[in-house]
């Protein structure tokens, strides 16, 4: 268990990390989502006591990490595949990393074996692939067989089979009690690994919530509806509450009605697609299609975060 | 769920009954096997090793062709009328001064990558995190930095100056390793060595970049010294007798020859060792309060 307590760090009068209160559990997978430049990496670090926080207390376990003589025991950290010298071979950097935790020394060749680096790992690191510098990192992490892994941004650089056991591991150690903590700007990546959020955006929280909850947060499921009286179903359900828009054209291109113009679609925000069905059978209206769009992660995470994106491409903010 | 949850919960909140004692000596492991696992480690410090051996011998063997001819006409009478007689100064080439500048360098740039090898490539974050007490990581690097460097150090010193004076025993000119000017060149060539080595660590951990750190500790070792040269105020000799390598030409100096002086305002041993002390002292401490303060 991590938890972070009105924890703040400022680099000058900028601040990375805002007053952020968490409690990452055990047992679950946790994904730590924020836009680039949004304190996520900083905060791992703070929690890893790597940089000292301006304000707030961060404990590992109910201790501060730093109050650990060793740590690799009690935390398993992947921050960046690159934070390692390119001139050591995998074997020379773990034995270097087992021998000061008092490691037994056959867990290099154990964890070498797990993230598939048995072959290369006499190799100098420096002429690794990123993806192969992020099972390294992920080995690393294991050495020990901490309750507490904690990593930043694991699946950049990795292919598809890389990812997909990357996320069964990452689901097979919360299923050992462990506490995962998963950093990545991207919510398609957590959408299938976490459990749990935590949203991030110019160091503040935005929220903090199971996947389920989270997904509820964004723009209501909206129903698409394609008739031939438009207009009158409109009236009808905007009566009823609905907010009506008429779709959008790209969403029905291959729609061959759509070219006829003879059936008009609609977006209905606010009323369940059954509800809809009900209303245009009583009032004897046809209906072409009616689908539920589901409400995507992407899109939740997308509307949270659009006020805190700090490097937006484009026009200048 | 929830009951599994809770479970394990409190089987990984448990502290760690089967977690071995920390010991210093496993860091000390932990940084040897990173010195030793880096090609370039060892290519700075035998190349220095190598060379420095040879000029010195190579010193020697030029001064063997002249040796004879001085020694069988040691009185001259110089055109101004002075009498000066010939007295070889066996420690003058043996442990020269450009060859311990050299070994002086490699020591520096080993102690600097040591530090800025860390910091640069970020591996200090994967450091750290496995060792949270950072001055024990510290303290492990300036013990394997200052073996390293004082073994080698004293093992080229030794070589140097039994060579050295072995190529001129036939002339029973040489200097024995019990004569304590001989032990006292011999322990100033070593261990300015690991002393340099210290301030490199210190200059790597001040500024974190290879290049920078290398150029500065060069500068500072080598080109800051140059000013405040000559004899005019003695505040400037004094200043200059601060410097590592000004102490080990004092500490190496060779007193039985009447015509070399030190110049002006020489320093005498005491000062030089404390030089020494005093620069290991003041690159431990500040290393140590640096590396512990900023972030990682």
């Amino acid at each position: 268990m991590i938890e972070l307590t009105d924890l703040t760090k400022r680099y000058g009068d900028k601040t990375a990390v805002d007053h952020l209160t968490v409690t990452v559990r055990s047992g679950t997978v946790t994904g730590f989502l924020g836009p680039n430049g949004s304190g996520k990496s900083t905060t791992l670090r703070l929690i890893l006591g790597l940089n000292a926080p301006s304000s707030g207390a961060v404990t590992v376990d109910g201790h501060p990490f730093t109050d650990r003589p060793r740590g690799l025991r009690h935390v398993g950290a992947l921050l960046d595949a690159q934070d390692i010298h390119g001139g050591r071979s995998a074997v020379a950097h773990l034995k270097s990393l087992a021998v000061s935790n008092r490691i037994p020394l056959r867990r290099v060749g154990e964890v070498l074996e797990e993230v598939g680096l048995a072959e290369a790992g006499r190799k100098r690191i420096g002429g690794y692939s990123l993806g192969m510098k992020q099972r390294l990192g992920i080995a690393g992490a294991l050495l020990g067989d901490p309750p507490v892994l904690l990593f930043d941004e694991p699946l950049n650089g990795l292919d598809p089979e890389g990812v997909r056991w990357v996320r069964e591991m990452f689901q097979r150690l919360a299923k050992e009690g462990r506490t995962v903590f998963v950093s990545s700007h991207l919510m398609s990546e957590m959408e299938h690994t976490a459990e749990r959020l935590v949203v991030i955006g110019r160091g503040h929280l935005i929220a903090d919530e199971t996947l389920s909850e989270f997904s509820r947060r964004g723009s209501q499921a909206t129903v698409l509806v394609r008739t031939p009286e438009a207009a009158a179903l409109a009236a009808i359900l905007t009566a009823e509450g609905a907010d009506v828009q008429p779709a959008a054209a790209d969403s029905a291109a291959d729609d061959d009605a759509d070219a006829d113009g003879d059936a008009g679609g609609l977006a209905v925000v606010g009323l369940p697609a059954p509800k809809i069905g009900e209303l245009a059978w009583r009032n004897n209206i046809m209906l072409a299609e009616l689908a539920t769009q589901n409400a995507s992660l992407e899109k939740a995470f997308m509307e949270l975060t659009a006020d805190a994106v700090e490097y937006a491409a484009g026009e200048a903010r | 769920m929830s009951t599994m949850t809770t479970t394990a919960v409190s089987k990984t909140s448990v502290p760690l009954p089967n977690e071995p004692k920390p010991r210093f000596r496993d860091l000390c492991r932990m940084e040897w096997i990173k010195v030793a696992s880096l090609r370039s480690t060892w290519l700075v410090l035998l190349v220095a090793a190598a060379a420095t051996v040879f000029i010195n011998l190579n010193g020697v063997r030029s001064d063997i062709q002249y040796l004879d001819n001085d020694l069988a006409h040691p009185t001259q009478v110089l055109p101004d009328g002075t009498v000066w007689h010939f007295v070889y100064n066996p420690l003058f080439r043996s442990l020269s001064r450009i060859a311990v500048q050299l070994m002086m360098l490699g020591g520096a740039a080993i102690g600097a990558l040591t530090m800025f090898g860390e910091f640069s490539t970020g591996q200090v974050r994967t450091t750290f995190a496995a060792v949270p007490k950072r001055g024990g990581v510290v303290a492990a690097k300036i013990t394997v930095l200052c073996t390293i460097t004082t073994v080698l150090a004293f093992v080229v010193a030794l070589v140097s100056f039994l060579g050295g004076q072995a190529m001129v025993a036939s002339r029973h000119v040489g200097l024995s390793i019990t004569d304590p000017d001989a032990q006292i060149a011999i322990a100033a060539y070593t261990l300015v060595v690991p002393v340099c080595a210290l301030i490199g660590m210190l200059f790597g951990a001040l500024i974190r970049n290879a290049t920078a750190s290398i150029v500065a500790v060069v500068a500072f070792l080598f080109l800051l010294p140059a000013f405040f040269g000559g004899d005019k105020y003695r505040w400037v000799v004094e200043v200059r007798h601060l410097f590592p390598d000004d102490a080990e030409q004092t500490l190496a100096f060779w007193h039985k020859d009447p015509y070399q002086t030190m110049g002006k305002w020489p320093a005498g041993h005491t000062h030089a060792w404390l030089v020494y002390a005093g620069w290991a002292v003041i690159s431990i401490v500040v290393a140590m309060v640096v590396v512990k303060k900023r972030d990682a």
